[in-house]
């Protein structure tokens, strides 16, 4: 008989459970959190990114937890989230002051500032390193330590951006600074149509695959089609909290590495054409989720018939937690509606 | 910088799991439900340790309401014992450690997901119902920017053309499940997937009846004594699932809603009460 007709669920949840050590009890060897905080840290900065929640070490705690999965981890990120009583909200953060590890322009040769390649994988050939098999993990951190050590510091400056100088030329067009305070998309209902707040909030916090396969359907035809990188930039930014008692004053609590992109597209500006930009950024470094997003919110801004173009499409259907779980749920047992299916289509026949 | 330095373990979470504050607005947003039969009422939805799509709506009810004197009754497709009614049942226990029951009487909250009891339930009872797709009118519009102005306009034309459509097709009105009704002659509703059968139990009963749905992010209500009338036309009744002639195999009733049950070795076709407790107490009052 199957899983509801009969009582046995509650051990039969329990033993399931059980078993779910079995699929990580193949070998003595652990895994420490240590280690994949900072040996899978891309899969980690995913895994904060589609859960809102800038946290290392509990990323990679819900990563040994679920077997790696991703979708499980935002899950268990996600939900001890929901736990945490808001005591602050950080005050707005100026990217232009961000601490670079790396900035290209795919616009302009020669940008104010100038472009650091700094790490990527865009150039390596993607062949596997059979001798990271035999890696030493204390030695390359040594090697690591003395190459830094031996290097004398520079000072960096605060960087202003490539679509500064193309406001400045008209091309773009300037707008006021927005303080409105932003639409909480983790508190309120998103509404329609949204606030462009609401819809960075959701597009930062949506799974990577999925807007990154919106952004490709654009670059093919669906959509406005090749949008130009003007500026990607990758680093650290600085938080700051409000200090309660004096007013005017902040503490500083920490920094976070983060992702932006800024993407130039042609728009029509009465009779003649301007540059119109898509924003976006993204937790740590997730250049192709940062990218999509700025395409995405720039297909946002210019409507039209393609599904990258219809807020509610784009909007409702990218959150993981939202996704999987209502995919998942189809495995519970659906007995009464299908029964009351069955009847429905019963009685068409006769 | 391992865990231990963060002094955080499993036990620190708040009685019913989420922070006051979230309970709180929860509440609020459920008096407003209450205040305005029939009305979706948009809310924050929480994220929860069990999935979205799941009953995380029910869920965020039932935490918000629960407190130590609470008799907990959790039920799936009818049954106590079904998987995800004893999950529920085992995440809400864990953080409240409220009494449970599978007595449907005994309970002053039940959750459910697919039905309504057997048993009508009474003044003091609520009833939080999981509902997946809450707008009834997604299936004629697919955008909640045009339905919430539908809903504003009373604009329940494309709804009534479905019915009318399918009577002219098929000689029936063939919607199964999630049967829409028209709560106190203002807002179409969805009642969630019960069957057609408990659409009527609705209709001015005893008890309060909430409906939550987490990953859409809407609460709405029906009170006690609230008109509920399922959608039809004068010439054509509303018509309920039947079983004529059909009773359940363990408790012999002839008047509630049945499994099929196929014997695999056999092929035979049994019926019986998808309420697994009211079964039970039919059984065990016959003895």
């Amino acid at each position: 008989m199957a899983y509801v007709a009969v009582s046995g669920g509650k051990e039969a949840i329990e033993e399931s459970i059980r078993l779910l050590d079995y699929y990580r009890s193949g070998t003595n060897k652990d895994i420490e959190i240590e280690a994949i905080e900072n040996k899978l840290s891309l899969l980690v900065d995913r895994v904060m990114s589609e859960a809102g929640l800038y946290a290392k070490t509990y990323a990679a705690l819900a990563l040994k937890q679920c077997e790696g999965s991703p979708e499980e981890a935002v899950f268990l990120l996600r939900a001890f989230r929901s736990t945490l009583t808001r005591n602050y909200y950080t005050e707005v953060v100026n990217t232009e002051d961000m601490r670079i590890v790396r900035r290209i322009s795919a616009a302009f040769k020669d940008i104010t500032g100038g472009q650091i390649l700094g790490a990527t994988y865009d150039y390596t050939h993607r062949l596997i390193n059979f001798d990271l098999d035999q890696e030493n993990a204390a030695e390359l951190k040594e090697h690591m330590h003395n190459m830094l050590t031996s290097q004398t510091a520079e000072e960096i400056h605060p960087c202003p951006r490539v679509s500064d100088a193309l406001k400045k030329e008209g091309i773009i067009d300037s707008c006021e600074e927005n303080n409105q305070p932003p639409h909480d998309v983790t508190m309120n209902m998103l509404e329609f149509p949204s606030d462009r707040s609401a819809r960075l909030q959701t597009l930062t916090r949506a799974d990577t695959g999925f807007i990154s396969g919106l952004a490709y359907s654009v670059l093919r035809g669906f959509g406005q089609v090749h949008p130009t990188v003007g500026e990607l930039r990758c680093g650290y930014v600085e938080l700051y909290v409000p200090y309660l008692s004096e007013i005017g004053e902040s503490i500083y609590i920490g920094e976070i590495m983060m992702t932006e992109v800024e993407c130039f597209n042609s728009a029509d500006d009465k009779d003649q054409l301007k540059l119109a930009v898509g924003y976006g950024a993204v937790f740590g470094r997730n250049e192709n989720k940062a990218i999509s997003m700025s395409v995405i919110d720039r297909e946002l801004d210019a409507g039209g018939p393609h599904p990258t173009q219809n807020e509610e499409f784009v909007l409702m259907h990218g959150d993981s937690l939202e996704m999987n779980g209502f995919i998942s749920h189809l495995k519970l047992p659906h007995y009464v509606t299908f029964q009351s299916k069955l009847d429905a289509v019963r009685k068409t026949r006769g | 910088m391992g865990i231990e330095h963060r002094k955080l373990t499993n036990n620190h979470y708040n009685f019913a799991f989420l922070d006051e504050g979230s309970k709180r607005e929860i509440r609020r947003a459920t008096l407003k439900a209450v205040a305005i039969p029939g009305y979706q009422v948009p809310f924050g939805s929480r994220e929860l340790p069990i999935g979205r799509g799941w009953g995380t709506g029910g869920i965020q009810l039932t935490l918000s309401l629960i407190g130590p004197e609470d008799t907990l009754k959790v039920i799936d497709q009818g049954s106590d014992e079904s998987v995800n009614a004893v999950s529920i049942k085992k995440f809400v226990g864990l953080c409240t450690q409220v009494k449970t029951t599978t007595r449907t009487h005994e309970a002053t909250l039940i959750q459910t997901r697919h039905r309504i009891p057997e048993i009508p339930l009474t003044q003091g009872q609520i009833l939080v119902l999981q509902v997946p797709i809450p707008e009834p009118l997604r299936i004629v519009e697919a955008r909640e920017e045009i339905t919430k102005q539908m809903h504003a306009e009373k604009d329940y034309a494309p709804i009534w053309l479905q019915l009318y459509e399918s009577l002219v097709k098929y000689n029936k009105v063939t919607i199964a499940s999630e049967y829409p009704c028209m709560v106190e002659g203002r807002y179409v509703m969805n009642p969630s997937p019960i069957p057609k059968f408990d659409n009527p139990k609705l209709h001015k009963s005893s008890c309060l009846y909430l409906f939550g749905a987490g990953r859409e992010k809407k609460i709405y209500a029906i009170p006690p004594h609230t008109e509920v009338i399922s959608l039809a036309f004068d010439d054509v009744p509303f018509e309920i699932e039947s079983f004529a002639g059909q009773q359940c195999r363990l408790c012999g009733s002839g008047n509630t809603y049945l499994d099929e049950v196929f014997d695999a070795q056999t092929g035979e076709r049994f019926h019986q009460c998808s309420d697994t407790s009211y079964c039970k107490e039919v059984v065990d009052h016959a003895q």
